[in-house]
């Protein structure tokens, strides 16, 4: 805390500063690169159509001029709503997104604050949405938004354990928590007798990869996990009564939030902004593309599977979390361990 | 340490407003929406102290799980949007006694115990390495313990849930 001595104040604020404005920037930034070539493009194109093509070169202005529309709507609010919760719960649900790039380095000296906590402080922010959601599906006054919430919060509760599990493996054989420690043992390590391209984890931890990527599209409510947003049962869940910008609040949170475990996916498996021979100076320049090319690869998979299977039942939903992943998580965790001690 | 101080001051007066928000509260739904400030600034003050992993852990423990699960409960059985008459009763005289008697034991306690205690001013952040090391070597027992006693506690509870 050194800056409470009063010696470089007016570089704290300014550093503090700056890095708040690319995390906000980062947010919408990630969520219509992400809406852009996902949801638009790759789906039109799984489905042999051209998407959207007319604002921008090849439509790649569209969710631009769609974010301007929905800031010029009319800010409504249902007649029974509980007005303060109602307009609170979108601010809760960007928080935690916006909390969770706190964490993620993209590179040796570019993050915004390297806690020793890393991932265990991203996993407890990620968790908070929860609470807006279930807020915005109570203060709605509508049973759909009511039950779409409920959904919500008993599938995130599911996958949360999950997700933790299979991160644990990955703590384990890195022995810290620090995202960017997490880099660095990826970085130096070795693998099949070689330290050419360092340990990325995927090849070691890819069972934990695996349960991972599943937990975080269920923790991201994409289908096949979309049961609180299900449009032919629900409308669209807690976001049934939501308009103009605290819908977009809301769109943000979920791309944003979806850029962000791309992110933590790509630093925990794929070795984060780490490629090999870069150092120094140079791989705080190239970090950013490095990762952000890690970044679109594991978007790739969420979105692939996302368009291409049906809806689970909720029992299904439940028994995949609590028959299949956590046992299969907690396996791994024991054989990492073991090996860890072993070898 | 003045900065220390005054976010301290801050941090619990926004705490004691919403406690006191809790328990006055004529709608049950933002009564667990002030707990939620209230464990928040738990949080806070562990922060303040250099303790992140605590701080962490009442992050995801109180307000990620136990907090959602109260709203969960609330909302599956009833939570009618708007004021609910009946969430009062006619035992405050009582609540009151037991809380000022809580507070003086507590009090004693924590004064007797670190009363004259100064926090040092080059307060490091705790590692979570040397959390971790504290538990497993220097508290194993009280760990393991309280782990059977949570296990029990699990087991308990699918034994009383189901009928058959």
């Amino acid at each position: 805390m050194s800056w409470m001595l009063g010696l470089d104040l007016t570089a704290y604020w300014a550093t503090t500063t700056i890095k708040v404005l690319v995390v906000l920037s980062l947010i919408p930034a990630g969520a219509i690169i992400l809406g852009y070539v996902f949801l638009l493009k790759m789906m039109s194109w799984m489905q042999s159509r051209m998407g959207p093509m007319e604002a921008g070169p090849r439509g790649s202005l569209q969710l631009v001029a769609d974010g301007v529309k929905f800031m010029q709507k009319e800010d409504i609010f249902p007649a029974r709503a509980d007005r303060f919760v109602f307009a609170a719960a979108p601010i809760v649900v960007l928080m935690s997104t916006f909390l969770l790039y706190i964490v993620i380095p993209a590179g040796p000296r570019l993050i915004v604050e390297d806690l020793d906590t890393g991932i265990f402080f991203a996993l407890a922010v990620s968790s908070l949405s929860v609470l807006g959601i279930l807020m915005a599906g109570w203060s709605s006054a509508n049973k759909y938004s009511l039950i779409g919430a409920l959904r919500a919060a008993g599938q995130l509760i599911a996958y949360e354990l999950p997700l933790v599990l299979a991160v644990v493996g990955v703590v384990v054989q890195a022995g810290t928590m620090s995202l960017q420690g997490i880099v660095h043992a990826q970085a130096d390590g070795e693998i099949f007798g070689t330290g050419l391209i360092g340990n990325p984890y995927i090849l070691t931890q890819f069972v934990g990869f695996v349960v991972f990527l599943a937990a975080a599209q269920a923790e991201l409510t994409q289908t096949p996990f979309d049961m609180p947003v299900a449009e032919s049962e629900l409308v669209a869940g807690y976001m049934t009564e939501y308009t103009g910008f605290r819908f977009l609040f809301f769109f943000m949170g979920e791309f944003g939030t979806a850029f962000a475990f791309s992110a933590i996916g790509a630093t925990l498996f794929l070795g984060g902004w780490y490629v090999p021979g870069v150092e120094g100076t140079l791989a705080d320049i190239l970090g950013p593309f490095v990762l952000g090319a890690k970044i679109m690869s594991i978007a790739f998979l969420i979105f692939w599977i996302r368009f291409s299977y049906p809806r689970f039942r909720e029992d299904q939903l439940q028994a995949f979390a609590w028959k299949y992943l956590i046992p299969i998580s907690l396996v791994n965790i024991m054989v990492t361990g073991i090996l860890k001690v072993v070898l | 340490m003045l900065a220390q101080n005054v976010i301290f001051g801050a941090i619990a007066l926004a705490m004691a407003a919403a406690a006191l928000r809790v328990v006055t509260t004529k709608n049950i739904v933002h009564a667990a929406l002030y707990l939620v400030v209230v464990l928040a600034g738990v949080a806070a003050l562990y922060i303040l102290l250099a303790a992140e992993f605590t701080a962490v852990v009442q992050v995801l423990v109180y307000i990620g799980a136990i907090v959602v699960l109260f709203l969960f409960g609330i909302m599956l059985t009833r939570a009618p949007i708007g004021i609910t008459s009946d969430l009062d009763n006619n035992q405050r005289g009582l609540a009151l006694v037991v809380s000022l008697f809580l507070f003086g034991v507590l009090g004693a306690v924590l004064n007797d115990a670190y009363g004259s205690t100064k926090l040092a001013s080059d307060n490091v952040i705790q590692k979570s390495a040397d959390v971790g090391n504290s538990i497993f070597q220097d508290y194993v027992i009280p760990f393991e313990v309280i782990s059977i006693l949570l296990l029990a506690a699990l087991i308990g509870a699918v034994v009383i849930a189901r009928r058959d």
